[in-house]
């Protein structure tokens, strides 16, 4: 029982970031009808605005100090950090520990501004081609994207830690009445699927709860009428493209400390989530969620020893296998809509 | 000829003149030349013009023709590859068998993945063929590797004795054609320039003018219509009484032959093979390529695969002390502003270029460099013709 409990858990931060990206993945689909393959570079840009705010937070200059010498007896210089120059050396080590929250205030606009732009100066042109020439204009996209961040960064991951607050793990187990120290899980991960929670809960609250998000869901059921009512859906559409960008740049932001964030990552989750997109239905907004957390759990089942020892393997293709069986028993995904992409 | 109209003739005739004489056209520049570097007539990478073209061949069958945009199609030039490396293991270290036995069981492969695949369209094929390719990959990295070598992969060793090997114990067997090696050379001086004319090379380039005359007899084929029918309307195929599966699948495993034939290829003039050739973004590679150079012509696969191979082996080795060397003449702050600019996109950067062109060419050239050739014909003759007209119109005085 503590077995799968513990694989509960660890399934449920991968299927966080699973179903943070799809779920941007889906709000494009469904207001533009657009299939996004640069969404995975959304979540990478997410996840590097998070190392440029912590470069930034620890830029320092050099000041020479006279009490102390070096071992040629010549004054010490001493690297001083901006922050603890402005407000004081406590807090300015707090500031710059907690790099990767802060990050977060940094990344919203960011991620919406180049969701905007990507938007109009890109994807615009494309409503009217086909699915497929969607795909092949933002899978260069995503491309280019990546060989820029590698040209800027380096290929080689970039350690973005965790605030020390949070480093360290939570005795999930004793809470069930377990022994201490059987069921041991990493705060920032906790924190991580409590947070995607918060904004997954955030963006239906908002298209369901608000005007704004109510005409967005009418424009998803009906872009025409909507547009013959007078309202000017594009602009609408345009702003949900950002928050969809948001969405996934947050979901990279908060995973950085999980995996050091490089060039390809991007690439990597892009082709997982897009199984998870299709594994809950193209356009499904809750299949989307779903099939995030489901995937993910499966994947950390699936490398349970017992699993592997019993099917050599299936954690490497576990999500594929079910992608495989889910589509030809259920064409439209777990929560797929009519009409939707059936042709 | 060979039951070809007269423009496609030329086509052929075209494409065989330029594969033979390739040595030649690709080494423009003398040895030891400042552009010697910009030379591409060395084996090695002939040969991946060669390969890769026929591997973009049968992709752009499928793509081209059906619109099926498969995302998975390395798979079957790895299953391919696995496929010729074990025959010259086992069986014999000639390239034929091996590169035979690699297409059937590509085929087989295909016929497979196909015919589950093509229940869905549109996006869903896209994912589906991801995900048996993806599959795949992992299997041969990690459960498979008794068959596949696993990370390591598979070569050929000194305890491999192929049954019709005749070869001493401890001795490494070679690829060969009937006793000829692939790697043997004829090499050719003439003044400063070297030309090598490379074994595997022509055997390649049998191959591939033999896939390029079927894919001109797909194109303008019965077939082929239905194919290009499958693109336009399903649905009204589907009313005239006809079934749109049979003729996409038929289309699927002949594009995974095409795919196996170039793995298998790829063993024959390298002996070894690594799962690496199976991962995703190989075959994201081979849509790059047909979609550069224009799906659903003739031709545009093959430019498409050349111009990548290109900027993979050639643009890659360019460094910033070459760049430097070009802009010499130009005063130092512009030369050092000049060299900025361009090094992110040669060298390592050749990703980039590749992206960008893609890119461009997917918003303004939808049909790829063919469609771009075209357009600058059109202009040209349009000129051509508009002068002519003037003249006529122009009163004689």
């Amino acid at each position: 029982m503590d077995q799968i409990i513990v694989q509960i858990l660890n399934g449920l931060d991968k299927g966080s970031a699973y179903a943070l990206i799809a779920l941007g993945l889906t709000i494009i689909f469904g207001t533009l009808g657009v299939v996004n393959f640069a969404h995975g570079a959304l979540f990478m840009m997410g996840a590097f605005c998070a190392v440029v705010t912590s470069k930034i937070l620890s830029a320092s200059h050099k000041v020479v100090d006279p009490t102390r010498t070096d071992f040629l007896g010549n004054p010490m210089q001493v690297d001083t950090f901006y922050v603890q120059d402005f407000f004081g050396m406590a807090a300015g080590q707090a500031i710059m520990d907690w790099a990767v929250p802060i990050a977060i205030l940094f990344a919203i606009p960011v991620m919406i501004l180049v969701g905007f732009a990507m938007e109009r100066g890109l994807i615009k042109h494309f409503y009217k081609r086909p699915h497929a020439d969607q795909i092949l204009v933002t899978f260069g996209l995503a491309l280019v994207i990546g060989e820029l961040i590698k040209y800027f960064f380096g290929a080689n991951p970039i350690q973005t830690p965790a605030p020390p607050a949070f480093t360290g793990s939570l005795d999930f187990g004793v809470f069930l009445g377990y022994e201490a120290n059987t069921i041991m899980y990493p705060y920032w991960r906790l924190i991580y699927f409590f947070f995607s929670a918060i904004i997954i809960a955030a963006v239906f609250a908002f298209l369901q709860f608000t005007t704004f998000g109510m005409v967005v869901r009418a424009g998803m059921a009906d872009r025409e009428t909507v547009g013959l009512l007078g309202i000017d859906i594009d602009k609408r559409f345009t702003f949900m493209f950002g928050l969809a960008a948001a969405v996934a740049g947050l979901a990279g932001v908060m995973y950085a400390p999980i995996v050091a964030p490089n060039y390809s990552m991007g690439l990597d989750f892009l082709v997982l989530s897009f199984v998870v997109v299709v594994v809950g239905g193209m356009g499904s907004l809750p299949g989307a969620v779903a099939a995030g957390f489901l995937l993910g759990i499966l994947e950390s089942f699936a490398s349970m020893p017992v699993m592997v020892d019993l099917l050599p393997g299936i954690n490497q293709i576990i999500i594929y296998l079910v992608a495989i069986v889910i589509l030809l028993t259920r064409p439209r995904g777990l929560m797929g809509r009519k009409g939707v992409m059936e042709d | 000829m060979l039951g070809l109209t007269k423009k496609d003739s030329t086509l052929l005739l075209v494409v065989f003149g330029l594969v033979m004489l390739a040595p030649f056209i690709l080494n423009p520049f003398p040895e030891g030349s400042a552009m010697a570097q910009f030379n591409a007539g060395y084996p090695d990478l002939m040969q991946r013009f060669l390969i890769f073209g026929i591997f973009a061949i049968g992709f752009n069958l499928l793509f081209g023709l059906t619109g099926y945009l498969s995302f998975g199609h390395a798979a079957f030039l790895g299953v391919g590859s696995y496929a010729a490396i074990w025959s010259m293991k086992l069986v014999t270290l000639n390239v034929i068998p091996g590169i035979l036995l690699a297409i059937a069981i590509a085929g087989a492969f295909s016929l497979l993945v196909g015919f589950v695949s093509l229940r869905r369209s549109g996006i869903y094929f896209s994912i589906l063929t991801l995900a048996f390719a993806q599959m795949s990959y992992a299997l041969a990295y990690s459960v498979l590797t008794p068959i596949t070598g696993g990370e390591t992969g598979l070569q050929i060793k000194n305890t491999d004795n192929p049954l019709f090997g005749a070869l001493n114990p401890g001795e490494i067997g070679r690829a060969n054609l009937f006793g000829l090696e692939m790697n043997s050379s004829f090499e050719l001086n003439v003044g400063n320039w070297l030309f090598t004319f490379n074994l595997g090379y022509y055997i390649a380039a049998v191959f591939m003018l033999i896939a390029f005359y079927m894919s001109i007899r797909i194109f303008r084929s019965p077939f082929g219509m239905m194919l290009r029918a499958v693109k336009s309307n399903q649905q009204r195929m589907n009313y005239t009484g006809l079934t749109p599966k049979r003729y996409t699948l038929s289309a699927f495993v002949i594009s995974g032959m095409y795919a196996g034939l170039a793995g298998g290829l790829m063993v024959a003039m390298d002996t070894q093979v690594g799962p690496e050739r199976m991962f995703w973004t190989a075959s994201g590679e081979v849509v790059i390529m047909t979609i550069l150079g224009g799906a659903g012509t003739l031709m545009g696969p093959v430019l498409g695969a050349g111009f990548i191979k290109y900027l993979e082996n050639i643009v890659s080795k360019i460094n910033k002390d070459i760049l430097h060397e070009w802009f010499a003449f130009l005063p130092d702050g512009l030369e050092d502003v000049l060299v900025t600019m361009v090094y992110p996109f040669v060298g390592k950067g050749w990703h980039l270029t590749m992206g960008i062109l893609f890119m461009l060419v997917v918003i303004f050239l939808p049909g790829g460099l063919v469609e771009g050739g075209q357009r600058m014909a059109k202009l040209f003759r349009r000129n051509k013709a508009a002068d002519a007209q003037d003249a006529a119109s122009k009163p004689a005085e």
